[in-house]
């Protein structure tokens, strides 16, 4: 039996390593001179530098880009989990004609391939002048981040005992205060899990920004790494700079709430 | 509700919360049926129509099937749907088994699984277009890891991004390294509904571990390993990211999926018409891919999630 374990333990091992080495490459190369990038790479880098990342902020504009997606993802996830958890809640606890459609409905938008709605969002845009602002670039993302607060919030509410809505109610609360004073509040912990993921997915999320965010002033992080250009070469050194910066949030948010992000990714997928 | 007929107090309680609940509906799906519904049902439109944006004096006629019959007789479509089924197989056979070895490791791990599973995360979370780029720097040519690493070994360096078939070594690898962590922790999820005394009586039997393996662990993970399928082949299918990021499909367009296809039509060629229409059979290819997978395990698992 140990010496089982011991050989998972080995195979475990290989693969956290294999896992990790793009990253560290990606970290290592960020810190090393541009000259030194494509001659005889060495595993333990001989001379480390900030140049990238000192360029990054002041030849080229990070900034901006860090502000648009953290305006961006903060504002789809704020109105994604307001408006979900509210219908989520009714979707959950509430007997209505018409609620299993809603359900099929917002599974189906989930399963949207998002290339299919870009021409007419990119019209719809155009028309009505958001194409490059914030507004024009949020809308889109409630198309991913609205089914995904739904459905999460749904599990999540119908997990509660029921027992505290008859117990509420008895003391005559209405369901709209019961939802407001009973039910979110014990539901924090599975809001903090849908923010989390739909901050994510919206902080990554490409093709919309892409398509709708025309000008460097309103490009998002993704977009500005993936458009970085140089005058002669493409400058590595800048690039990776800027993955390491985009990736530091997202990897800070694992490192606090792994426990439960693989909750949330579980919930919706397996059945226990 | 059995009894037919109900007193006038419960039928208002039940009048009640059908109000209630559609009020608090109604925002989230008003929104979502105002950016996804409306937004598909224009594609289709738009689909039927010739619709040039670099020639506008050209205006918008109604073309009925023109759009989809130039695309079906296109030769670059059959191929962008070629190198989608391509990636799409071999994503899933590498992302599955591979996930699977990682599961079970993972759930044989007793010390340190916090730690693992964050460091299995991290490709999981961080954006896709950090991947692309930062595989792409390790296989680009000349200098990169993988071509010195190629050299140090004796063999012939590849220039992986100038070959048709070696660019696409780097986008599977990719996007195997950034999703098989997905996929694991859906299985773990499973591995872990397992009951552990099937094994202790199989123990008890004789069975050995590759045995148990086969006839314990393998049945009953059916349902994760479905689902895990399932949201890999949807995410297969509309791959964009790692192939615009890293290869722009290319050389040429050797590498160019489906996606990317539309996307380019769309927003380089400004040909709205022919790329609605691409939009369109995106759309029905997701679609049928859903419906199958859900068909293939139950709704159950979707619809019927309730207590």
């Amino acid at each position: 039996m140990t010496r089982w374990s011991w050989r998972w333990a080995v195979v475990t091992a290989l693969i956290v390593g294999a896992v990790l080495f793009p990253l560290y490459w990606a970290i290592v190369s960020s810190f090393t001179p541009e000259s030194r990038l494509f001659t005889a790479p060495k595993l333990i880098p001989a001379q480390l530098i900030l140049d990238h990342y000192r360029a990054l902020f002041t030849t080229r504009d990070f900034w901006t880009p860090i502000r648009n997606s953290l305006i961006v993802a903060g504002a789809t996830t704020a109105l994604a989990i307001s408006l979900g958890a509210v219908c989520a809640y009714a979707l959950a606890r509430l007997q209505f004609p018409g609620k299993s459609l809603t359900l099929a409905f917002v599974l189906a938008v989930a399963m949207f391939p998002q290339v299919s709605i870009v021409s007419p969002l990119y019209l719809i845009l155009r028309k009505v002048g958001l194409l490059d602002t914030y507004p024009g670039l949020v809308l889109p993302y409630l198309t991913f981040a609205m089914p995904l607060t739904i459905w999460m919030l749904v599990g999540y509410f119908r997990q509660l005992p029921f027992e505290l809505e008859e117990a509420a109610a008895l003391d005559g609360a209405g369901r709209l205060r019961t939802l407001w004073e009973v039910v979110l509040p014990l539901s924090a912990p599975g809001i903090a899990t849908a923010s989390i993921l739909t901050f994510l997915y919206s902080w990554n999320e490409f093709l919309f920004a892409l398509s709708f965010a025309l000008g460097p002033e309103s490009y998002t992080v993704p977009v500005a790494i993936a458009l970085f250009r140089g005058q002669y070469q493409v400058p590595w050194g800048e690039i990776l700079a800027g993955a390491v910066v985009a990736t530091g949030p997202v990897a800070l948010i694992v490192l606090v709430a792994q426990r439960r992000i693989v909750a949330g990714l579980t919930a919706g997928a397996v059945k226990g | 509700m059995s009894s037919p007929r109900m007193s006038s107090a419960a039928q208002a309680a039940r009048g009640n919360e059908t109000r209630l609940a559609w009020m608090l509906v109604s925002p989230a799906l008003s929104i979502v049926a105002a950016i996804a519904l409306l937004p598909i049902l224009w594609t289709f439109w738009e689909s039927l129509h010739f619709h040039d944006l670099r020639m506008p004096w050209l205006g918008r006629p109604f073309v009925g099937a023109a759009n989809y019959i130039e695309i079906f007789q296109s030769q670059r479509f059959w191929s962008a749907l070629a190198h989608t089924g391509f990636f799409l197989a071999t994503t899933l056979v590498l992302e599955l088994s591979a996930g699977l070895l990682l599961a079970l490791s993972i759930d044989r791990v007793t010390r340190g699984r916090g730690l693992v599973r964050t460091a299995v995360l991290l490709p999981w979370a961080i954006p896709t277009v950090v991947v692309a780029l930062v595989w792409r720097f390790m296989f680009e040519s000349p200098g990169g890891l993988a071509p010195t690493l190629f050299d140090r070994a004796g063999l012939t360096p590849i220039t992986w991004f100038a070959d048709p078939v070696a660019a696409w070594a780097p986008l599977i690898l990719a996007d195997a390294w950034k999703t098989t962590p997905f996929v694991a922790i859906l299985l773990l999820a499973g591995l872990q509904n397992i009951d552990s005394s099937l094994y202790q009586a199989a123990e008890v039997d004789g069975a050995g571990p590759w045995r148990q393996f086969r006839e314990i662990t393998l049945p009953l993970l059916r349902p994760a390993l479905l689902v895990a399928a399932l949201f890999r082949s949807l995410d297969a299918f509309r791959v964009f990211d790692l192939v615009y990021v890293m290869t722009g499909g290319g050389p040429g367009t050797a590498t160019e999926p489906l996606a990317l296809y539309t996307f380019a039509t769309l927003l380089q060629n400004l040909d709205f018409g022919a790329g609605s229409a691409l939009s369109i059979i995106v759309f029905a290819v997701a679609f049928l891919v859903a419906l199958l997978g859900i068909r293939l395990f139950g709704r159950s698992a979707f619809l019927e999630r309730s207590p």
